[in-house]
């Protein structure tokens, strides 16, 4: 194996025999970059699922509120549904052990001014829990506290990006931000991997909002999340349980579908789970396939090789060339040539991952990469593969009879 | 040097078999040069192939160098092919991506010689084809008499003690045909035992011997007054 005699047979072996070697490489290098390229793409598209709902935490519910569109109870349809402080209390009160977090929203739109940076944010006012539900990551500072909440203190925490637009290159930490008019310190700065939308976002204590902007209590929208030791029958048994009591505690009737609106993400990232799922099936086919292909070719190219080599065999035995060192030229050849091919395709199909990473994000396919690992597993599994499908034909020509190699034309 | 009692050889055709060789009687003692010749069919390039190690008989006996050449291991078989005998063929069977001089050395690198004693006995032996030039050549650029002389270095390298040729004359034309032989000549004067397969008369009363196939048994045994090849060159 480490004579260097040996290698120096090989090497010439296929040196001199360029196209030969080209062929039977080819079809190694091909299957490699496919595996590479096809993994690439389907990993980006799991990629794409995965960051669609990172933003929230999957065991996240909302609830909504809009016109009744039945009439119930003696009101009549048409009757506007507001949410207020004490619907958020309430609903704590009385699902305790099941409610993680929760937190109430009130949106604004605001024109934010530093010195003489000026541009158009919204305001998502809300209660310290908040930052568990979205995993919103403050990056310098604090964000808002329940002392926030109790005193309505003007303060605010601000996403990098509204730090970007109007601190320009300072920080934005102690400084006075003006909203509509309105001073605010900056407490804290956030980061939100849910994307540029979610870092244009400017967060304030509910309570804040409702003073300054209506003097009332009313909320837009609630969010919580449900225990998460809960399975999925149970989540969605809870937030069926809870659309029930909001409806009756409005006066609703259970078969309007606008005036209360319970979203539970369960059932979305149930069907993200089964897409993901369906995808790392897709991931095993495309790779089996493509080693398949890739074994076959070599077993074919190891046949194809050792037919053109008969007569050389013949010869080399006619010489004094003993079985083992036939076998060990023909395997050894075979082997060289998948390692170095396999090695090209590697890096081809690295390569044009790589290049067409910014065609593919355009179709939603986000970040699509191979791990190193696995295309080296990948390899080595041909290459091991090719070394035993390459024995049995290398084996069969060490055996022949010279005279009949000789012949061989 | 080599006996041979009673070797029979068929070769299976569809249901029913050939018999090429039916019961060969023959020895060869050391330093002979013996033609083996034929009308074409009759066994001759058979009979030197099982002499040669290339084929198996199918019945009788043959012994080499006091060896009973029979169910040998395929290593075993190796071993005798590299270190007794040498081959020289018709079409010269060069490895066609080796250079002249790789082509010698091969049998030298299945002796299991370094690599520097390789090149040199290799070249040595170029030498005494007179083609030390071509050295680095590609049998393709060569012609077919220094092809041969190439196929003889080669079958020399390993310095044999038989020397087996099928009709190594056989794709050249007279004048180089003269040329080989006057060659293979010296290397028996040199005491190498010499078997070779010819169809031509000239060529075979260069030999000192004569053994006449018919059907695929001996029809005749000859000693003869060798003939020099260099009277004709
Ligand atoms: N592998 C084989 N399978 C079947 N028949 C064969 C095989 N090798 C040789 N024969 C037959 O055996 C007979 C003898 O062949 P051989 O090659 O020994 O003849 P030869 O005397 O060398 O003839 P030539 O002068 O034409 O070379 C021929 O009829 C040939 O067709
Ligand atoms: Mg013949």
């Amino acid at each position: 194996m480490f004579d260097r005699d040996l290698w120096r047979e090989i090497f010439q072996s296929i040196n001199m025999n360029k196209t030969r070697s080209l062929l039977s490489g080819f079809t190694v290098a091909f299957a490699i970059s496919l595996f590479a390229i096809l993994f690439g793409i389907v990993n980006g598209l799991v990629n794409t699922f995965d960051t669609a709902f990172v933003d929230d935490a999957s065991n996240s519910i909302f609830i909504n509120s809009g016109k009744t569109s039945k009439a119930s109870n003696g009101l009549q349809a048409g009757r506007r549904i507001q949410f207020k402080n004490e619907d958020q209390a309430w609903i704590k009160e009385e699902f305790d052990d099941k409610v993680q977090y929760i937190t109430s929203r009130v949106y604004l739109n605001v024109t934010a001014s530093f010195r003489n940076e000026k541009s158009n944010y919204t305001i998502r006012a809300v209660n310290p829990d908040h930052q568990y539900l979205e995993n919103t990551l403050v990056t310098y500072g604090r964000f808002i506290n329940q002392s926030d909440i109790k005193n309505k203190t003007k303060v605010v925490i601000i996403g990098r990006l509204v730090e970007e637009d109007l601190f320009l290159k300072t920080t934005a930490i102690g400084k006075y931000i003006n909203l509509n008019g309105i001073q605010y310190k900056v407490v804290g700065v956030f980061s939100d991997d849910g994307g540029d939308n979610e870092e244009r976002l400017i967060y304030m204590p509910v309570s804040t909002a409702q003073q300054i902007y209506g003097n009332n209590d009313y909320v837009d929208q609630i969010n919580l999340t449900y225990n998460p030791e809960m399975d999925f029958d149970a989540a969605i048994g809870f937030s069926n349980m809870l659309t029930k009591k909001l409806k009756e505690r409005f006066m609703v009737s259970q078969n309007d579908q606008r005036a209360i609106r319970v979203r539970n993400l369960a059932n979305e990232s149930k069907i993200v789970n089964q897409m993901t799922g369906g995808l790392g099936v897709m991931v095993l086919v495309i790779g089996f396939g493509t080693l398949i292909a890739g074994i076959v070719g070599i077993s074919n190219m190891m046949i194809f090789i050792v037919k053109e080599r008969t007569k050389e065999i013949g010869i080399r035995k006619a010489l004094g060339a003993e079985p083992k060192s036939i076998v060990s030229i023909i395997l050894l050849e075979s082997i060289l040539i998948t390692i170095i091919a396999g090695f090209l395709g590697l890096l081809l199909g690295m390569g044009v991952l790589e290049l067409a990473k910014p065609i593919l994000e355009e179709f939603f396919i986000k970040d699509p990469s191979v791990s190193w690992s696995i295309v080296i597993g990948a390899l080595i599994t041909l290459i091991i593969a090719g070394a035993i499908a390459g024995y049995l034909p290398a084996k069969k020509a060490s055996r022949i009879k010279p005279i009949v190699a000789l012949r061989d034309n | 040097m080599l006996k041979i009692n009673k070797l029979h050889k068929s070769y299976p055709i569809g249901d029913s078999s050939l018999h090429v060789l039916k019961g060969i009687d023959l020895s060869v003692e050391a330093g002979e040069m013996v033609a083996i010749m034929g009308s074409s069919g009759s066994g001759k390039s058979t009979l030197l192939n099982i002499i040669g190690m290339l084929d198996e008989a199918d019945e009788g006996e043959y012994i080499l160098d006091n060896v009973p050449i029979k169910d040998l291991t395929e290593k075993k078989a190796a071993i005798y092919r590299n270190k007794f005998l040498g081959f020289i063929f018709q079409s010269f069977n060069l490895i066609n991506y080796k250079s002249a001089l790789d082509n010698v050395a091969l049998p030298l690198y299945y002796q299991g010689l370094k690599r520097k004693e390789r090149i040199e006995k290799a070249l040595f032996h170029l030498e005494k084809v007179g083609l030390k030039k071509w050295a680095t050549h590609l049998p393709n650029e060569l012609s077919g008499g220094q092809k041969q002389r190439v196929a003889i270095a080669r079958a020399l390298a390993a310095n044999p003690k038989l020397l087996l040729a099928d009709e190594p004359t056989g794709a050249l034309d007279t004048t180089t045909s003269y040329e080989i032989m006057d060659f293979i000549q010296s290397l028996n004067d040199e005491g190498k035992t010499i078997l070779m397969v010819t169809h031509e008369e000239d060529i075979a009363n260069m030999c000192k011997r004569i053994v006449r196939l018919k059907d695929g048994v001996i029809m005749e045994d000859v000693f003869i007054n060798q003939v020099r090849a260099l009277q004709h060159v």
